[in-house]
């Protein structure tokens, strides 16, 4: 692999910039594989890059039915933060932002990281104690929430004008989270693929998986795509909210259900937020790019849905609720808007586990997994080399659902 | 937006309205379900690319529980009518 170092920059500078290598080859689909993954974005590409550095099984195919990272992955508000609230989530979300830490080394590949901090923005007594049982929860793991005064709010956030004691819900408290980040979300994408080309993983794109095939014993036999049958004895499904379609054409039902999340970016200008600011009463987020956009992030549509776009009740609701929060933002004009088909577990934990069919593996209900990209890449790469999963991710088995012992995640959408 | 067709108020705009979810099927008796098709009824309503069946409350209205038909790619409401007589 061609390092990206300033060396290197200064090198390529003094030729053009003719010789740089493409960062991932285009190689022909093969028809047998040991590992398949299905969806070539966050968790199938970093899952795809720990399979071959930790585990050293590199014979494997990430299949994708559109671009590499085009689908969730470029979907996501780039929020990174562990405050979560349940035993079995906490750990996993800490090891994730911890690796995410690391990551821009370990990938070779800049991920314009930026560790700012989120502010969650608290105006009613419900909410309070609700985050409040978070920070303790949190705290047993290492996870920080920090209580911060109305006053010192202000003075962080100086755009923050609404929500004052004239308001219709005035500001009562707010919280720190200070190991909240975000990150560019394609070089993610990029980055594991760049990794994961280079230990020997091929990638291909524009192959639509249409169908699971299961062989004659029942364990799972490969896949059926738009260029073929392609054969595994291992195959993981990455592919958000599209998880239950693929696993019903081997009639694999999943306790799945997805949903319309969606965003909008303002035009860019100056530097005016620098932390994340999150009001789960108003349900509305919002950060700035590096670009100088403002990232604004709301509630779920209501309903089961497929679309990718934003119903304007959702959009007009959202953008209320941040003028409520900053007033001068109404002059913004707004320039895309975009939504993912996101999948949410029954309980609203993510599940990451084997099923009843021998050799197929599911990495799904993350219900917004950008911030768990890097963990569990790393814990669904350990469970398919190993059939059974890592210790951080017991707790997302299936099993959970056949004894009825759910998971009940509160902090899984910053918005809720 | 969506307009639902309300049978007492006629077409009102969605934000009138709640989502209740996944219309279920009548509920199992328990002594003749196993605990694999109740564990599938309790937490597995379908997820199709197409037409799911959904309860909605005219909170904002007459306060009845409609039962709706949506289609989850488009938005398009096939059928909308009151829940009372639903599992009659």
């Amino acid at each position: 692999m061609q390092r990206y170092s300033f060396f290197n920059l200064l090198r390529h500078a003094a030729t053009g910039h003719r010789s740089w290598q493409p960062a991932w080859r285009d190689r022909p689909l093969r028809q047998i594989y040991d590992v398949i993954i299905i969806g070539a974005g966050g968790h199938g590409l970093a899952a795809a890059y720990y399979l071959a550095r930790h585990h050293g099984i590199s014979n494997v195919a990430v299949l994708d039915m559109g671009w590499l990272g085009g689908g969730n992955i470029a979907r996501n508000t780039v929020t990174i933060r562990s405050n979560y609230m349940r035993d079995e989530s906490i750990p996993f979300f800490v090891k994730s932002v911890s690796l995410y830490e690391r990551l821009t080394r370990e990938l070779n590949f800049n991920l314009m990281f930026s560790q700012r901090g989120m502010i969650d923005v608290i105006m009613t007594p419900g909410v309070l104690r609700q985050i409040r049982r978070r920070m303790l929860a949190m705290h047993l793991y290492g996870s920080v929430y920090e209580p911060m005064s109305v006053a010192e709010l202000r003075r962080r956030v100086p755009a923050l004008t609404g929500g004052g004691p004239g308001s219709r819900l005035p500001i009562m408290a707010a919280m720190l989270h200070p190991t909240a980040a975000v990150c560019r979300h394609d070089a993610v994408a990029w980055g594991y693929a760049r990794a994961a080309d280079d230990l020997g993983v091929e990638i291909h794109q524009n192959t639509e998986v249409k169908a699971l095939l299961r062989g004659p014993g029942g364990a799972i036999a490969g896949v059926e795509t738009s260029r073929g049958t392609v054969s595994a004895r291992k195959v993981i499904v990455a592919v958000s909210g599209h998880t239950s379609t693929l696993t019903e054409t081997v009639g694999l039902r999943l306790p799945l259900q997805t949903y319309n999340l969606t965003a909008f970016v303002s035009e860019p200008v100056k530097p005016v937020v620098d932390v994340v600011v999150n009001c789960p009463d108003l349900g509305v987020y919002v950060s700035q790019s590096d670009k100088g956009e403002l990232v604004i992030g709301g509630a779920l549509d209501v309903g089961q849905s497929f679309r990718q776009d934003i119903k304007q009740g959702v959009f007009e609701n959202t953008v209320a609720a941040l003028l409520e929060l900053f007033p001068s933002f109404r002059r913004l004009k707004l320039l895309r808007q975009w939504g993912g088909a996101l999948d949410f577990a029954h309980d609203a934990t993510p599940i990451v586990s084997k099923v009843d069919i021998p050799g197929l593996y599911v990495s799904a209900g993350w219900w917004g997994g950008f911030k768990a990209v890097p963990a569990g890449g790393m814990t669904l790469a350990w469970l398919a080399a190993n059939d059974a999963p890592h210790p951080l991710i017991e707790g997302f088995g299936l099993g959970r659902f056949r004894h009825l012992d759910y998971v009940i995640e509160t902090g899984t959408t910053s918005s809720r | 937006m969506l307009i639902l067709s309300c049978p007492f108020c006629g077409e009102r705009d969605e934000s009138e309205f709640v989502c209740a979810g996944p219309a279920r099927a009548p509920r199992m008796t328990l002594a003749a379900a196993t605990d694999d098709a109740w564990v599938d009824y309790l937490t597995a309503p379908p997820n199709p690319k197409g037409v799911v069946r959904e309860r909605w409350w005219h909170s904002h209205g007459c306060g009845e529980w409609l039962i709706v038909e949506r289609d989850t790619l488009t938005h398009a409401i096939h059928a909308t009518r009151g829940a009372r007589h639903e599992h009659d």
